[in-house]
């Protein structure tokens, strides 16, 4: 118990990647701004994206559509996760280089936008 | 409601472009202040959770469907700023990746999920728990009509750029598009509370850090 509450986050993202695997639960019905194009009849606008990754969050090359799903669910849930946890990581050690020398009274940054 | 390539004109996706690349600096000018070396995981989890989130749609009315924005939920979890980044984030991989949102279009979604979203999340929750207190009502009361009103505003933000771009009449285009997400708001409501409650029990510690980030930076000379 001490380890988890240590190592939260670790818990948290394996909740998050365990919400990605019930994604082929998720309702097939359009969403709510689909259904407006749908009804007012102008969804023919859109078009369709110049190049395909994971498109329809179905993983390539699998022919069962929700293990598909799922691995979409999976890979999407880690990159997100590395990406947002890269960038703050980034960000806060910037922060906490700008915070081990002495800032001058002046400094533009801490005055920028109060 | 990711908007797709084709329901936009280029000058309305242009023009949302600006105006979220201009909210997305100043939040990346106050979060550079503000981020805490507990906030980092928590981002990064918020994330991943809003992420997996978003592909479970639930049925809401009619063959329709709806998901969680998250919007209000990464607010009150982080603050409005740090929200405002990982919604962005989300949308961006969405993007990307999933062709789940256009790419022209991806300045409106961000403008309408990361920064209406998130900020009418804030400004909601705020409000609400400075009237109420932090009992536990207040924070749930709070939770919920912060991501009800977060989704029914990030919707009407997306009927005004449809309408500005003559896919259809204001007088159409605001009572479908506010009509069902007042609908998807609810499932928006519940599931920000659950989260809420489920932190309160396990984690109640992490349900002031958006708050803290948000007092530090306001104590800054």
């Amino acid at each position: 118990m001490n380890r988890l509450r240590r190592n939260w986050w670790v818990a948290g993202l394996l909740l998050a990647l365990a919400v990605a695997v019930l994604s082929p639960l998720a309702s097939p019905h359009p969403d709510g701004l689909e259904r407006v194009a749908e009804d007012q009849g102008f969804i023919d606008r859109a078009q369709d994206p110049p190049f395909r990754v994971i498109a329809d969050y179905l993983f390539p090359g699998i022919q069962d559509e929700r293990l598909a799903t799922i691995l979409a669910g999976l890979l999407g849930t880690v990159i997100v996760f590395a990406l947002v946890f890269g960038l703050s990581w980034l960000i806060r050690r910037r922060r906490s280089r700008s915070h081990d020398r002495p800032v001058p009274p002046s400094d533009p940054g801490l005055h920028a936008d109060s | 409601m990711h908007i797709p390539d084709g329901f936009l004109t280029t000058g309305v996706s242009i023009a949302a472009w600006a105006a979220s690349a201009g909210g997305l600096g100043y939040a990346l000018r106050r979060v550079n202040k503000t981020l805490g070396e507990r906030q980092v995981p928590l981002m990064g989890v918020t994330a991943a959770f809003i992420f997996a989130a978003q592909m479970l749609n639930f049925t809401v009315i009619g063959g329709t469907s709806g998901h969680l924005l998250g919007g209000a939920l990464a607010a009150i979890l982080l603050g409005p700023w740090a929200g405002t980044l990982v919604l962005t984030s989300v949308l961006t991989v969405q993007a990307l990746l999933f062709q789940d949102g256009g790419l022209l279009a991806l300045g409106a979604n961000v403008f309408n999920m990361a920064l209406v979203g998130v900020l009418v999340g804030w400004a909601v929750y705020t409000l609400l728990t400075r009237l109420l207190g932090s009992r536990a009502w207040a924070l749930f009361a709070g939770g919920f009509l912060a991501g009800w009103l977060s989704v029914e505003l990030a919707a009407l933000a997306a009927a005004a750029e449809l309408a500005l771009s003559g896919a259809l009449a204001w007088q159409v285009v605001v009572p479908t598009m506010g009509g069902i997400h007042a609908l998807i708001g609810v499932g928006e409501g519940v599931i920000t509370v659950a989260v809420l409650a489920f932190l309160r029990v396990v984690r109640p510690d992490l349900l002031t850090l958006g708050r803290a980030a948000q007092s530090s930076e306001e104590s800054v000379p």
